[in-house]
């Protein structure tokens, strides 16, 4: 399966924290609050803006929680889609440049 | 020795300070007739004599002069709040702690008025209004949190004796000397009748849930917040108070234990409280 890299940064327009297993999440746009687990906390914490997906999927989802890698990718980029869709999550098929992770 | 005198051409002063909170209000007018409302709306929290450090200018207007049927909105312009509903305008300057309100000669429009201007005063110190009754047992407050219909006013109701009455619609709660406080108001609900002027340290939140029978469980503490900032009041969506009430809500989580009250509706649900 061949597909392009993409790498995430979260977004300047939340407040998020991370609280036991579980990340919350708050639009300071809408207001809107998401809740993610244990895996969803792995890839959000790993959005740096420089890591591929792929390997956010690879050494965070797929090592630490014994997922197997076809299955865990495909949820991943469901779930990045999402919050995506939001503005939580930025998505791009660049690194993200130093200034634009600040 | 104070002097004070009225200046020929102007209007005599009916000044009413409103404490809510530890935050006392100096709500200026010169409308006799809306003075006798402030006092009697707000009897037991208002401060006799003296002025305060904040301030709101009521300026009454015909009724009807705004759109009755809008909703309350509240933005950042100019470094100042500004607020609009159908029944009234107004304004808050967070630095000079004053504002000026547009309304006609009645107690709703000033208590909504009110309730924002204290939101947008307690977000910056970590404080908050919260849609919950709240209730001093044994030197302790017990805030009672939900959705409409879940509980709050039923809780109140069913109150023992030895219970204070704080709230039965929105609770205050701020932080004194490193402590969270929940303080009375007289933002009353279904019950009708206002919270006592008395504050206590918060012993706990419990998040209501009507059940066959009455349990506390224990709450994820993530889970806590997303349930604590679905009650919070805010009325204003500027990024910056957005964060601010975003860590309070993780600060209050970490500081006061936050668990689910499952209650059937009797006075056997007070045996679990305090």
């Amino acid at each position: 399966m061949a597909t392009s890299e993409i790498y995430l940064t979260q977004s300047n327009d939340v407040a998020a924290r991370t609280i036991g297993d579980d990340t919350l999440i708050m639009s300071t746009l809408d207001s809107t609050i998401f809740m993610l687990n244990s895996v969803g906390s792995a890839i959000w914490n790993s959005a740096d803006g420089a890591t591929p997906l792929s390997r956010i999927v690879h050494e965070r989802v797929c090592e630490e929680f014994d997922v197997a890698e076809d299955e865990a990718f495909a949820d991943a980029r469901e779930f990045v889609d999402k919050l995506a869709a939001h503005g939580v999550l930025l998505v791009s098929e660049t690194p993200a440049t130093p200034k634009e992770i600040q | 020795m104070s002097l004070s005198m009225q200046l020929p051409g102007t209007e005599p002063n009916h000044d009413v300070v409103i404490e809510i909170g530890g935050l006392p209000i100096e709500v200026q007018t010169t409308d006799a007739e809306f003075e006798r409302i402030l006092k009697g709306r707000y009897r037991d929290y208002v401060r006799p004599g003296g002025a305060s450090q904040f301030a709101l200018r009521v300026e009454l207007t015909p009724p009807e002069t705004f759109d009755a049927d809008a909703d309350a909105e509240v933005w950042m312009e100019d470094r100042e709040w500004q607020m609009t509903r159908g029944d009234f305008r107004a304004t808050w300057n967070p630095i000079d702690r004053c504002g000026q309100v547009w309304q006609s000669a009645n107690p709703f429009s000033i208590d909504s008025v009110l309730r924002i201007v204290h939101t947008l005063m307690l977000a910056p110190e970590g404080g908050f209004l919260l849609h919950a009754s709240s209730a001093v047992r044994n030197g302790k407050a017990y805030l009672f949190s939900g959705v409409s219909e879940a509980g709050k006013t039923t809780m109140a109701r069913l109150a023992p004796p030895d219970v204070a009455l704080l709230t039965d619609e929105a609770s205050y709660v701020r932080k004194v000397d490193g402590r969270y406080c929940a303080f009375g108001t007289p933002f009353a609900g279904e019950f009708g009748e206002p919270g006592k002027n008395i504050s206590a340290p918060i012993a706990g939140l419990f998040l209501l849930h009507k059940a066959p029978e009455n349990r506390i469980e224990e709450i994820e503490p993530a889970s806590a917040v997303q349930r604590l900032l679905r009650n919070i009041l805010f009325f204003a969506h500027e990024p910056e108070l957005v964060r601010q009430v975003f860590e309070s809500a993780v600060a209050f989580v970490a500081a006061v234990p936050v668990r689910q009250l499952s209650f059937f509706p009797d006075q056997r649900v007070w045996e679990l409280i305090g």
